[in-house]
């Protein structure tokens, strides 16, 4: 081992280069260097942390020390103070709003409690091939807690008390279902995990199986003892190689140890899980649906009641619960009722997992308390919008969700409000959208996928999602006519009411909620066939601006089918009949002679 | 083995409470470091297996003694593969974007001289339960 004593961690993300970070790294390395601890002292420039609002932000290593809004003449002080003396620097300490005090570790830092793992706990930290490792980090204990101490009962009322509802995007409270399952006589239950993840932009499902797959057998195997069941399934997409894989090895060690079969903790309880795959189908996320493809028959779903808890997978009394709710559920034995509805807001306790995806800088998996602003997120967590562009809308829920605009950026987050502002929870995607997309357009995407999972069964979903789809179509073609959006909202409001299953009665939800916020965008479309983002290529028109053209000729050489003339030395012009609307003209223009509608 | 008892379970996990410390905190004298790589989906599609593997070769040739481990995907999809170092005595480190070559030099630098690297450090941001 080298002589190293100490880290200088200076933040490399963009928005902390762009507030003079790389001068602050050399600053520092020349006071190093100047007196002469270049060797025991380094200075290393990392990735973003995620607090850009605070940035350029200076971390020591290993005092755990966190300066915040550093500018480049405050290195001096930092090291001669710091490294030399060994006292903080008081003043560049992070100045907790809140509190009204400073504060240093970087555990303390209320920001960083931004994130708060719960379902994901041991992802990225155990070996989930291993189950020693889940062991050693408080694993199985829940399970042999309630078998060997608690009544079914008393198990499920804690479920109960801690408020956590379905993750899967329903929102129903689980504690109720597995006591509504329990209250269910029969000879045979079954206790149902849904990993049929369909939500595009979602993976929090995967991740947790693939990182911690005993989280969810020991969850399930709770369940079983609550609600009077022996076998659990799994009803998993096949598209999930690694997941499947995962979650076998880890069901085979749980038998060898003795925590699935028989006689479990040396108990009258016995339990044993199986795995079902499914084809992948969308609609299969759908609880009556997921138990028909169970069961050999096709994934349609069939009206409720009778509710899975009465009569489910083979006519038996069934509890379905997804993979996150499963992942929640031991560190809620463990730590109690209380403890876990601490958490969130008044109706929506513990946190959520989300999948940050689309023009989002720090693009990956988060876990928040439920209450936080979809600012923080997109900012703080998410390290803001990509390439410095403006915010313009998120999606939740994916295609059974809507859009949330720059007006809701500070509504706290949870299943209430979400629904409140005309969108959902749904499982967790969040697709983060700038100004270069088309509401248009990304409504159109949506009703084309889940017109493409209608099982078909209904009529309003089967017809009606394929009609909505034609008149956005027809709208991005340039071919919409007034009346239009009227036409679309009375359509979307007639599926919500009279289709089936959620699939149906959610459907027309991102195109409502983009007419809602964005109707200008539509107007634009239909009334003016324009739009604005350019992305609708048959509503864009390229235009070259005469006085900015030198006639170089770039843009006629690149034009693949020729609607560019000109001589050279002199302005060209675009044949709009000819035109594709590629943009490869746009791209090619050193001179911004060319306008981009 | 089966486990009948709670008391059983408490053993096992006893066993291995050294390197619950060094993953969390860094506090585990005399365990052996560790290395971890994320090994979910996402990770191996940006290339985790060849950093595995170049990890593994890097520390058969430097003839330390270090534990490689695959886990899942600690949720920084946007600098896969990430990799963490767990030296006893100090901060977990992570780092992103690792490929072979970043990992041969994570096994020399930071393993065997204690130095961290360079551009690729990723800051844990977050509490877990």
């Amino acid at each position: 081992m080298s002589k190293v004593r100490s880290h200088i961690l200076v933040c490399g993300g963009t928005g902390c280069v762009a507030s003079q970070s790389e001068d602050i790294i050399k600053n520092l390395e020349k006071e190093i260097a100047k007196i002469g601890y270049q060797d025991e002292v380094k200075v290393v420039k990392t990735g973003c942390f995620g607090f850009c609002g605070q940035g350029p932000i200076v971390k020591i290593q290993p005092d755990n020390v966190i300066y915040v809004m550093v500018k480049p003449e405050d290195t001096e002080e930092i090291v001669a103070e710091h490294i030399v003396k060994g006292r903080k620097v008081e003043r560049l300490l992070y100045d907790e709003p809140v509190l009204q005090q400073k504060v240093e570790m970087h555990h303390d830092m209320p920001f960083y409690k931004k994130q708060y793992r719960i379902a994901l706990r041991n992802c990225g930290l155990i070996n989930p091939e291993d189950i020693n490792e889940y062991i050693a980090f408080q694993g199985y204990q829940a399970l042999g807690n309630a078998l060997t101490e608690m009544t079914p009962q008393e198990t499920t009322q804690i479920i109960k008390d801690s408020g956590l509802r379905g993750r899967g995007g329903g929102g129903f409270p689980t504690g109720l279902k597995w006591e509504l399952a329990s209250k269910s006589v029969s000879d045979k239950k079954y206790v149902v995990c849904n990993a049929d993840e369909g939500d595009p932009g979602a993976f929090m499902d995967r991740s947790i199986l693939e990182g911690d797959p005993h989280s969810v057998i020991e969850a399930m195997a709770v369940c079983g003892y609550c609600i009077g069941a022996d076998e659990g399934l799994v009803y998993i997409r096949a598209e999930y190689p690694l997941a499947i894989h995962r979650l076998e090895i880890a069901l085979a060690q749980a038998r060898e140890m003795g925590l699935l079969g028989k006689n479990i903790f040396g108990t009258d309880f016995s339990f044993d899980i199986k795995l079902k795959l499914g084809a992948g189908a969308f609609v299969c996320g759908e609880e009556t649906a997921l138990i028909h493809s169970m069961e050999g028959m096709r994934g349609e779903p069939t009206k409720k009641p009778p509710y899975p808890a009465v009569e489910g997978f083979n006519k038996k009394p069934t509890n379905v619960n997804n993979v996150e709710t499963y992942a929640n559920i031991a560190p809620i034995l463990l730590k109690g009722a209380e403890w876990f509805s601490s958490i969130g807001t008044e109706n929506s306790k513990g946190t959520k997992v989300f999948a940050l995806a689309g023009k989002i800088n720090n693009v990956g998996l988060v876990e928040v308390p439920m209450g936080i602003t979809l600012r923080e997120i997109i900012y703080d967590i998410g390290g803001g919008i990509r390439d410095g562009k403006a915010f313009k809308a998120v999606q939740t829920g994916g295609p059974s969700g809507g859009v949330i605009t720059v007006a809701d950026l500070d509504t706290p987050i949870d299943y209430d409000n979400l629904k409140a502002i005309g969108s959902m929870m749904g499982s967790g995607g969040m697709i983060v959208m700038d100004e270069d997309n088309c509401m248009v357009n990304i409504s159109k995407f949506y009703l084309d996928f889940t017109k493409d999972e209608s099982c078909g069964k209904c009529t309003p979903c089967r017809v009606g999602t394929k009609r909505m789809l034609e008149i956005l179509e027809r709208i991005t073609e340039g071919e919409g006519h007034p009346g239009d959006i009227e036409k679309l909202q009375q359509l979307g409001a007639a599926i919500k009411d009279t289709a089936l299953c959620g699939l149906g009665q959610t459907a027309p939800n991102p195109v409502l909620s983009t007419i809602h916020f964005f109707r200008e965008e539509y107007e634009e479309h239909i009334n003016e066939k324009y739009c604005r983002t350019g992305e609708c290529k048959a509503l864009t028109k390229y235009e070259i601006i005469a006085d900015k053209c030198v006639g170089c000729t770039a843009c006629a050489r690149v034009c693949p089918v020729g609607a560019i003339s000109g001589k050279v030395k002199e302005a060209h012009l675009i044949d709009q009949a000819t035109c594709i609307s590629c943009g490869a003209c746009y791209d090619k223009c050193r001179f911004e002679a060319i306008r981009r509608p | 083995m089966a486990i009948k008892s709670l008391d059983e379970l408490k053993k096992i996990r006893e066993a291995s409470l050294k390197k619950v410390n060094l993953r969390e905190t860094g506090e585990a004298v005399g365990e052996i470091p560790e290395i971890l790589v994320g090994m979910a989906t996402c990770g191996i599609a940006a290339g985790a297996r060849e950093t595995f593997a170049a990890l593994l070769e890097a520390i058969e040739a430097e003839g330390l003694e270090v534990r490689l481990v695959q886990v899942g995907c600690l949720g920084y999809c946007h600098s896969e593969p990430t990799v963490q170092v767990n030296v006893p005595g100090s901060e977990p480190v992570i780092y992103g974007n690792v490929d072979a070559a970043m990992a041969k030099e994570i096994v020399k630098k930071h393993l065997k001289d204690g130095e961290m690297l360079q551009d690729n450090v990723l800051i844990n941001t977050f509490a877990k339960a």
